[in-house]
């Protein structure tokens, strides 16, 4: 299926500012979208209320709006460039990619959509419908498609009164339990309970709280390991994982604040294809016709039980990571599919004679780390929680997860060589230890207890002050193979340490 | 303890020992899938082969009794670049290590595989000697110029069942591997997906056959009667077969006389037949075509195939070192399926007889379930012949 000719010019949506959740990774998506719908011959319009963005600069677009990413003004946009078309008597119809701009450009997407604006000007989202967004991104919709495809989601259930909050309860049959009450404003009056006591306190003062006495109570993943995969699908319905990726961090802490590995390492094939099974599943059933989506999994280390988590319906932050970390452009080639292409009729770029229908497979290790400024943020609670609370990352490749981990924890420019044995100083709140110091197991105990910046470094120094892995596992739930890694590591900074002396 | 694995090329790479104390000859292939070592060290096709990953991590989830693709590993050696230290996966029995060891397999880590790799693109596959016992870097180059190598070499008759066998007539060993869902008390390592009734009768020509070919046809309806790779036509048919079906295997198919010879019967005979992999190139001399040997083999699960029936493209699992060549074919046979990587044969579809079969591997394990209904397509085949 060759690109589409009744396409005359493609309103890309950027991400505006740079926000805590939100940062460059849309800007290099964008600008890869732009470059690749101008090589197609197409006139690309942009909207992006941030000047300092590369694609803002004057050559990636045939025109740049600098104005604020609002329902309002993308409107405006609209009719000024359909007024300008008719004039210069453009043949074709003007469209709008909403998926490469992050939450933003999807959200001011889906606006103008609910208030009729796309309909009335004859405006075509493409790469995703709006349907298909809806479908990506309300939670209660998207779980009821998984269920309806037969794949696993978290258990849970709605109760009115505390006896209902039981029942539910005792069917899921262990704790902790999430409670989510119904309408509150940000989900005030909800919590985790760890034990029966705390969670009917919480579920009667949600009752309480909610303006229609209803609470969700939802099985607990924490501590269960954390999955995504990089999906792509044309408009043939051929679909591809361009990346398979394995959170260091359990279940609990948001994705963009886990250090995350790619490829997955802990997986059989049998279990690594269910997924990728299930990824084609989600991405058909949710019908995001073309262009990338991710999709996130957890899974009880006991039993293998797979849950899915959610979807994004776009090119997300996890994408520019795959991209770089499989030499894949994702967001380049989802703008192509967009516009009507297949798969096979890409070109892949890094062999540059083979199409772009494939799946990459890498002989390295990719390891990503958060970058954090809580010391910017004195006010801020360092604690990593599902909320988003990094600023930025690093990324690094190595033949081995040690060596790809240190070269990560150096890029990170906190002043570290790596996991420690550099001889700089640690500073923990007020105090401050020489760099091979054996740190108070509390300390240490608490430190890894409760996520945070620092566990990595924190896994080190329980090593050194003789803590068992499975000790540490049970604190942190982190699995058995990395922190097996990490005392190799550690094995190996006292083996040195040793020849020095 | 330290390892080498020479080349005929004289060159030598030098690492760690793992596995069992032994010296091994083959020809060193490499495989580019990042899971599924465990399905391709059983792998009846690597007879005969020394076997690098160019994934360098291995060994991390360990070895478990269920993902096995047949009765014992195969490989002759085995070249990875780090051995994981520890075994991390809720389904796991063993240690690589252990495993390799039990089995009498010598293992080579921390080579540069890429170095390796790299080698073999450019060279194109190699004859190597891996030691684990130290046999001196001299003696291990001349012995691996001395082997002669695969060329002209029956492996199948190696590793085919000696006796016709009915495959898992109780239904035990051949439902698909699912994960567990939602709350269940049930053991999710017995957790498995229901099959349907076996009603179609087929004989199975066992080159070198995985269990999962096995597995997906039971879980199709088929009843499998698995013979030896030297069974007559007259012989297979005995058993009043609705189809039948040619496996994988390893080696040079131009050494298959035997079974180009009775699948030439069967073609006459005008039964549906399906082939896999090596029975796909027995049907390819079958139907009067020629096979030849790839400069580096297709080894890995993410090889792109173009269904020119279809449009569509799978991504799909393969092991394959020779291929048929598209040129020596006559007119009453169509190429309906081509690797996107190379351009080389990977499915034929006879025009007048109900005979199709794929170059790659629609069982995976491992790999991509993206063509699993090709078994879909024998069943109806078969059905629609009444």
């Amino acid at each position: 299926m060759p690109k589409r000719t009744d396409i005359h010019s493609v309103l890309i949506i950027g991400a505006g500012p740079i926000i805590i959740g939100q940062a460059c990774e849309f800007d290099y998506s964008g600008t890869q979208a732009c470059k690749a719908l101008r090589e197609e011959g197409y006139r690309v319009v942009l909207v992006n209320s941030n000047p300092a963005t590369i694609m803002t600069d004057p050559e990636f677009a045939d025109r740049t709006y600098i104005e604020p990413i609002t329902p309002g003004c993308v409107e405006k946009i609209i009719i000024r460039e359909l007024n300008e078309m008719k004039r210069t008597s453009a043949q074709g119809k003007l469209v709008l990619l909403p998926t490469l701009g992050g939450q933003t450009a999807l959200n001011t997407a889906m606006s103008l959509h609910k208030s009729g604006v796309l309909e009335k000007y004859g405006v075509e989202m493409i790469g995703a419908t709006a349907e298909a967004i809806h479908r990506g991104e309300d939670r209660e919709a998207f779980k009821q498609l998984m269920l309806q495809i037969g794949l696993d989601v978290p258990i849970s259930g709605t109760a009115h009164t505390l006896e209902e909050a039981r029942a539910v309860a005792d069917r899921i049959g262990r704790f902790p339990l999430i409670i989510r009450p119904a309408f509150t404003l940000g989900g005030t009056g909800g919590g985790i309970g760890y034990n029966r006591e705390e969670f009917e306190e919480i579920a009667r003062r949600g009752i309480d709280l909610s303006p229609v006495s209803e609470i969700l109570v939802e099985e607990s993943l924490l501590g269960w390991k954390e999955f995504e995969m990089e999906v792509m699908r044309d408009r043939t319905d051929n679909c591809v994982i361009i990346c398979s990726i394995e959170n260091f961090d359990p279940m609990g802490v948001h994705t963009g604040d886990s250090i995350t590995v790619a490829p997955i390492q802990t997986l059989t094939d049998k279990e690594y294809q269910i997924m990728r099974d299930a990824s084609f599943a989600v991405i058909r059933a949710v019908g995001v016709e073309t262009g990338g989506s991710n999709i996130q999994f957890g899974m009880d280390p006991e039993t293998g039980r797979m849950v899915i988590i959610e979807m994004n319906p776009r090119v997300s932050r996890s994408s520019a990571l795959a991209s770089k970390a499989t030499g894949f452009p994702i967001a380049k080639i989802a703008a192509k599919l967009a516009v009507g292409y297949r798969l096979d009729e890409i070109r892949n770029d890094i062999t540059r004679v083979t199409p772009a229908s494939f799946e990459p497979t890498i002989d390295y290790v990719v390891t990503k780390i958060p970058r954090f400024a809580f010391e910017k943020f004195p006010q801020a609670d360092p604690t990593l929680t599902t909320m988003m609370k990094s600023v930025g990352e690093a990324m690094a490749i190595g033949r081995t997860f040690k060596e790809s981990l240190q070269k990560c924890l150096r890029s990170l420019e906190i002043g570290r060589s790596g996991l420690g044995g550099d001889g700089k100083p640690w500073r923990i709140g007020t105090e401050v230890y020489g760099d091979r110091d054996i740190l108070p197991k509390d300390l240490i105990a608490r430190r890894l207890s409760v996520p945070n910046a620092d566990r990595i470094f924190f896994i080190r120094h329980a090593l050194r002050a003789e803590f068992t892995l499975e000790e540490i596992y049970q604190l942190t739930k982190i699995d058995r193979w990395f922190l097996t890694q990490i005392a190799e590591i550690v094995t190996f900074e006292e083996e040195l340490a040793a020849t020095r002396n | 303890m330290n390892a080498i694995l020479a080349l005929e090329d004289g060159s030598v790479f030098r690492g760690r020992a793992f596995g069992a104390k032994a010296t091994a000859v083959g020809e060193v292939c490499f495989n580019t899938s990042m899971t599924g070592y465990q399905e391709i060290l059983t792998d009846p096709s690597y007879k005969g082969q020394i076997v690098t990953m160019t994934y360098p991590l291995i060994g991390n989830y360990g070895v478990n009794r269920v993902d096995v693709e047949s009765w014992r590993p195969h490989v002759s050696g085995f070249v990875i670049r780090e051995l994981s230290p520890v075994v991390s996966n809720w389904r796991s029995d063993q240690s690589l290590e252990g495993y390799l060891s039990d089995n009498g397999i010598p293992g080579i880590q921390g080579v540069d595989t890429r170095a390796l790799t790299k080698k073999l693109r450019v060279r194109g596959a190699l004859n190597g000697v891996l030691s684990t016992e130290g046999l001196s870097e001299a003696q291990a180059v001349r012995q691996a110029k001395e082997w002669p190598g695969l060329v002209g070499v029956d492996y199948a008759n190696e590793v085919t069942h000696r006796e016709p066998f009915v495959w898992d007539p109780n239904d035990e060993q051949s439902a698909a591997f699912d994960l567990n869902k939602g709350l269940t008390s049930q053991n999710p390592r017995d957790y498995r997906k229901a099959l349907p009734v076996a009603d179609i009768p087929i004989v199975a020509f066992d080159f070198g056959m995985k269990y999962n070919i096995l597995r997906c046809l039971r879980q199709r309806g088929f009843r499998t009667q698995v013979v030896p790779a030297a069974t007559s036509a007259a012989d297979a048919l005995k058993y009043k077969p609705a189809g039948i079906f040619l496996s994988n295997g390893p080696g040079d198919p131009a050494a298959l006389h035997y079974a180009v010879r009775t699948v030439y019967d069967l073609v006459q005979s005008g039964i549906p037949i399906f082939g896999i992999c090596l029975g796909h190139q027995i049907l390819g001399q079958a139907f009067g075509g020629t096979t030849f040997k790839l400069k580096f083999g297709h080894r890995g699960a993410n090889q792109p195939v173009k269904d020119f029936e279809t449009g569509r493209v799978e991504i799909t699992a393969q092991n394959h070192g020779f291929a048929v060549d598209a040129d020596s074919l006559p007119s009453d046979v169509t190429v309906n399926r081509i690797n996107l990587n190379d351009g080389t044969v990977e499915g034929l579809r006879h025009k007048n007889k109900p005979i199709f079969c794929v170059q790659y591997h629609p069982e995976a394990s491992p790999g991509p379930h993206d063509s699993t209904p090709l078994f879909n397509e024998f069943r109806q085949m078969i059905m629609a012949r009444g």
